[in-house]
């Protein structure tokens, strides 16, 4: 099935090869290697590398709904923010009673506003299970709403993207407020352990890059699978074309709604692998200027490609690390100036090259399965 | 008032909830021998009467021409027809059962009421023959699409009527890559795709050589009798060769109806077209 | 040394003093304060009493607080201040400084409790006779809480000759505060009925005493009927109150929003540095203001057109280099101006400072309006008001009566057909993305009279102009206006309940359900071009 979804995407498959290998070698050379050796990888790099990878998922489930569906989400943040707070309030419940208040049950931030009970919408997230569902249930939800409401009214174009963006911005509003019971300004931190493992050991963080690249890997699958597929094609003429194909008898706002969904379970899961692995979730989170920058990640790399979001998330956040780090005061310049660039000159990305070269093979093997 | 009816409806005991019933198994009622029933049918646009208490029958299986100066009401009556526009007040059934207003364009779509528009809408980014697989008529549910495959009975039907387009060569170019006329033939073959019980096609040789409208003649001769098509055209040559009936449209209402010859020679319909 | 010095510099005063007549004292009056006969004492403050000058108010109240004193030598008066362990004398006519003597110089003038109460009986007769209406009336209220049958007899008589109605209220409410408390009912029903109405807080709470401690049934009555009077009136004052802070926070909306609005409606282009181009008007004050600190209340009206022209022309270069490239393509103006954005943000930041900047307002903006006393009106947001209706209607103006409106309108209704007409769609482009820009700017300058100006100024409006432009309809300044002011004020009405955060989080829910039932806004643009 595997190799079937990608048997006309080499590039799939290299890609798919050089996750492995990294992942693997990664791994080994972190756990394995003393620190003073040449292929040691530190602790500190695996996990930026594996918040690499959870960007990369998030930028793949932007680039399904924006470079094959033609949503321009503005607002994809707030999914990926939304998976990191389940996660986040998973997290604070194994804190127990090791928090700076010492309260078994409640966390510090609810000792801290004078709070006897847990709030009912905290119950259950001391199991795992119950967690990794609502990770996936919990921006599904939302996403799936928003989507009723704003598809069926045919919404689209700008007005969507407005719509998307206000979404954020309202959520990123209510978080911020100490009443609504996730940590306010604050945020969700100080996490000790998942799973019964501390959070700060080397083969617990290990263990989250692995498990980044395997949810990119299983995220680029499915995806594959999606665009592939004969959704993936009608969802192209959606993209193309709307109006038309809801005369050939498809109901668009079905399509649109259940690839919006998937898309945010998959910025969900992106999020809420990124936590454990940065420590901490705060409302910044949702603010607007985050989920532009996805878009920008995708643009670069070329939308429409999934692995061009996939390259243009790497490449874009290995900058910011760079440029944050060396030039602070560059880095707002140098990413105003990416988003005009791209758009003025570079509007099919990094891999907009490679592409017409793609289709043309892929076109000639299609219809003869 | 309403509110009473609202109830009764819902309570009735002959018909099944709406939203159980799948549009795509519905049998179209058309024992009296009309497949389309359109009645008293008005709507206007700020103040421009487009459609003015439009009266039209059609038979199933007919082949039926729509003509009329621009601004008469053909293309606003086809956007009814097919749910992109809401009427203002009428009625337009499908045979006797089906109350097209109560549908949206996917569900009318899903009935059997295919169109082919004025200006050629491929999808351009798309392959000639991906173009086609999306019109093919069958389950268009989310969840179908994703996960089945094309049979070889269905590939062998796409290359057929590619042949009869004369497209098979141009199976795996992009769609936008074709000739104007090309694109109005792909449109037609996704059209027939579809397998629509009722074809509406709009300015179907618009571009097209002589060559090519008399193939477009052709098709559209044999689809008749097994399908209804109803095209609008003001080639007056085209539509002698292909007409029964014919329909004159004018300011929103029918000005005539009869075979060519009887419309020619309606002084009425002379005057508006001016001696054609 | 200093004592002999000290001397010689009071008898030079004293001499000077004596050829200079600034005070209506006489000196007959103060050598009975320098007595140590109370009956003087008293005397003399009856005799200051009739001079009825400030002079006196000022003696008068110093004495009754003990400050008074007189120098032994000369019984020159004067008043003093302890410095360490000598003590500070001022003239208690003149003022003069007469230098640091020690405490045995001095005498001071003593009262006991009934010269203190003859004082300020005095003292509060001055304020009421004052020339000044506003002294009169505040002494009429500080005598509310309580006021002798003296008092109120004297009250009355002042009434006679009162000429102020304010002053007339005042004096009427304290009679009837009085009458409040007296075992007459026909006086204390004529009392609730004077009060009836009456919006001064203390009213409310004598009424709700009343009602609580009367024993009268009809005395209850009427004063519970007052009360739902005065409490449906101080609703309706508050209610009004919101309204006016909605209407101010809407019409600052609207005028953010408008050049938003006229850029999408006639060339599709959303701009998402369009609060950065707020940010810039409102900063162009700020330099207004630093390049003529002298002379702030010019200042605004320098920097109107100041910013106006700024923001145009940055405006202008965005169109010229940017968004002239990406035509037709919405979405990927989008992302470019959010780059600009961006990058005006940073650029702000490293010219002026990443900290706020402050704006001053100038004095004929500061101040309110008082309409009674649970509504007044402030004057900033009552000018902004007017100016943003202004504004609008110079927009209308230009929309409809200058050729550049005409083609403005041609453009955005059918971009094709108007070229097709002559008109020069790029000049129009150009000049209505820099008249949009322009009105930003011009929004930035009304905006740094009420909020902190700072490099993320923009970043607070711009979700907000989106609001309003999705929610009016694009392309039409009615819808604009009214978009704006309706959001300003339901928002202001839910905050009272909700608090301002969640307010604006179901305003925002409130437009994205909205735009369910109404995907084009409240008053789209009409025709088959323009679903396009």
């Amino acid at each position: 099935m595997i190799r079937k979804i990608l048997q006309n995407h080499l590039h799939g498959r290299i890609f798919l090869c050089l996750l492995l290998i990294l992942t693997l070698y990664v791994a080994f050379a972190n756990l394995l290697l003393p620190s003073d050796h040449l292929l040691y990888v530190s602790t500190y790099t695996v996990t930026l590398l594996g918040k690499y990878l959870t960007y990369a998922l998030l930028a793949i489930a932007v680039d399904l709904v924006w470079g094959y569906l033609g949503i321009l989400s503005l607002g994809h943040g707030a999914f990926f923010a939304l998976g990191g707070y389940v996660m986040g309030m998973y997290l604070m419940r194994q804190v127990g009673d090791r928090g700076v208040y010492g309260n078994p049950l409640l966390a510090d931030f609810m000792v801290f506003l004078n709070w006897d009970s847990l709030p009912w919408f905290w119950l259950g997230f001391d199991q795992f299970w119950f967690a990794a569902i609502m990770i996936m249930l919990v921006p599904g939800t939302l996403a799936f709403v928003f989507g009723w409401f704003a598809f069926r009214s045919r919404v689209t174009g700008v007005y969507l993207s407005i719509m998307t963006q206000a979404m954020t911005y309202a959520l990123m509003l209510a978080f911020f407020r100490n009443e609504m019971g996730f940590g306010g300004n604050n945020g969700l931190t100080d996490f000790k352990d998942l799973l019964g493992f501390s959070l700060q050991s080397d083969s617990m963080r290990v263990g989250l890059f692995v498990s980044s690249a395997l949810a990119l890997a299983l995220g680029y699958w499915s995806c594959r699978a999606i665009v592939n597929s004969k959704l993936g094609r009608v969802s192209v003429a959606i993209r193309d074309s709307e109006d038309r194909v809801r005369f050939l008898g498809y109901q668009v706002d079905h399509f649109k709604l259940w690839v919006f969904t998937f898309s945010a379970v998959l910025a969900g899961i992106a999020g809420a692998l990124y936590v454990p692995q940065v420590g901490i979730i705060n409302p910044s989170e949702f603010s607007p200027i985050n989920s532009i920058e996805i878009v920008v990640w995708v643009a670069v790399g070329g939308r429409a490609t999934l692995l061009g979001a996939i390259l243009g998330a790497l490449m874009v956040n290995y900058a910011k690390t760079y440029f944050t780090g060396a030039f602070p005061e560059i880095w707002l310049f140098a990413l105003g100036g990416l988003f005009i660039a791209v758009t003025l000159f570079a509007p099919r990305g990094v891999l907009g090259f490679f592409q017409r070269q793609d289709n043309r093979k892929s076109a000639n093997q299609v219809g003869t399965e | 008032m309403s509110n009473l009816t609202g109830l009764q409806n819902l309570t009735r005991r002959d018909q099944i909830f709406k939203f159980l019933i799948n549009p795509n198994e519905l049998e179209i009622d058309t024992s009296k021998g009309d497949i389309l029933y359109i009645e008293d049918l008005s709507v206007s646009f700020d103040g421009f009467k487009a459609i003015d208490n439009l009266n039209l029958y059609l038979r199933e299986g007919e082949l039926r021409c729509i003509i009329g100066p621009n601004g008469a009401g053909k293309t606003t009556l086809m956007d009814i027809i097919t749910g992109k526009t809401r009427p203002d007040s009428g009625s337009v059934y499908l045979g006797q059962n089906i109350n097209l207003l109560e549908y949206n364009e996917s569900e009318i779509a899903q009935l059997g009421i295919g169109r082919k528009f004025q200006k050629p809408t491929v999808f351009e980014q798309q392959s000639v023959f991906e173009n086609l697989e999306l019109s093919m008529a069958g389950n268009k549910h989310v969840w179908h699409t994703l996960t089945t495959q094309l049979c070889g009975e269905e590939i062998d039907r796409c290359d057929e009527i590619l042949q009869q387009a004369g497209l098979i060569e141009m199976k795996q170019l992009p769609a936008g890559l074709l000739s104007h006329g090309q694109k109005q033939w792909l449109e037609i073959a996704m059209l027939v795709m579809q397998q629509p019980k009722v074809l509406l096609v709009d300015e179907p040789v618009s571009g097209m050589t002589h060559q090519e409208m008399e193939k477009t003649a052709e098709l559209l001769n044999s689809l008749a009798g097994k399908h209804t098509v109803v095209v609008v055209e003001h080639d007056i040559d085209f539509v002698r060769s292909i007409a029964s009936q014919v329909t004159v449209l004018h300011q929103g209402r029918v000005l005539a109806e009869g075979s060519m010859e009887q419309v020619q020679s309606n002084p009425a319909v002379v005057e508006v077209y001016l001696g054609e | 040394m200093p004592i002999i010095l000290n001397h010689s510099l009071i008898f030079l005063l004293l001499l000077f003093n004596l050829s200079v007549s600034g005070a209506t004292v006489p000196n007959q009056t103060l050598k009975l304060l320098t007595s140590s006969s109370f009956d003087d004492k008293a005397r003399a403050i009856e005799q200051l009493a009739q001079t009825g000058s400030e002079t006196s108010e000022r003696l008068l109240n110093a004495m009754a607080q003990g400050d008074l004193y007189y120098v032994k030598s000369n019984k020159r008066i004067v008043l003093t201040k302890n410095q360490d362990s000598k003590i500070q004398l001022t003239d208690a006519m003149t003022g003069e400084d007469l230098g640091l003597v020690s405490k045995r110089k001095v005498k001071k003038v003593s009262v006991n409790n009934k010269l203190r109460g003859q004082i300020s009986t005095v003292i509060s007769n001055f304020k009421l006779s004052h020339l000044d209406a506003n002294i009169r009336l505040i002494a009429v209220e500080n005598l509310m809480a309580d006021a002798s049958p003296e008092m109120l007899s004297q009250l009355q008589a002042m009434k006679q000759k009162e000429s102020d109605p304010d002053v007339i209220d005042a004096i009427d409410t304290v009679t009837a505060f009085s009458q409040l408390k007296s075992t007459n009912l026909i006086q204390q029903l004529s009392a609730i009925e004077t009060l009836d109405g009456h919006l001064n807080a203390e009213v409310l709470v004598r009424l709700k005493q009343l009602n609580l401690s009367s024993s009268n049934a009809s005395v209850r009555l009427a004063a519970k009927k007052s009360i739902s009077h005065i409490e449906s009136k101080v609703s309706i004052f508050g209610h009004l109150e919101t309204l006016f802070f909605g209407l101010s926070l809407g019409s600052i909306l609207a005028l953010a929003a408008i050049g938003l609005a006229i850029t999408f409606g006639v060339m599709g282009v959303i701009n998402m540095a369009h609060g950065e181009l707020i940010m810039i008007g409102a900063y162009t004050t700020y330099v207004i203001q630093l390049l003529m600190p002298n002379h702030i209340a010019a200042s605004l009206l320098v920097a109107i057109p100041a910013a106006f022209l700024v923001s145009a022309l940055v405006g202008i270069l965005i169109e010229r280099s940017v968004i002239r490239f990406l035509y037709g393509r919405p979405l990927e103006t989008l992302l470019a101006t959010f780059g600009i954005s961006l990058f005006l943000q940073q650029a702000v930041r490293s010219i002026f400072s990443p900290l706020n900047r402050p704006v001053v307002s100038p004095e004929w903006m500061s101040g309110s309006l008082e309409i009674n006393a649970l509504l007044s009106i402030t004057y900033n947001r009552l000018y902004i008001f007017f100016f943003c209706l202004t504004i609008f209607a110079l927009l209308y103006l230009i929309m409809t009566k200058t050729s550049l409106g005409l083609h403005v309108r041609a453009i955005s209704q059918n971009r094709s057909m108007a070229r097709a007409m002559g008109v020069r769609s790029q000049w129009v482009d150009v000049m209505t993305f820099g008249l949009g820009s322009g009105i930003a700017g011009v929004a930035g300058v009304a905006l740094s009279q009420i909020t902190n100006v700072g490099p993320n100024l923009g970043q607070a409006y711009i979700v907000d102009s989106f609001m309003v432009v999705v929610f009016g309809g694009v392309g039409n300044l009615w819808g604009t206006l009214i978009s704006g002011l309706t959001l300003g004020v339901v928002g202001k009405f839910l905050e009272p309940a909700t608090g301002a955060v969640l307010a604006k989080v179901l305003v925002l829910l409130f437009i994205i359900l909205y735009i369910q039932k109404r995907p084009r806004g409240m008053f789209p643009q009409k025709g088959r071009a323009a679903g396009q």
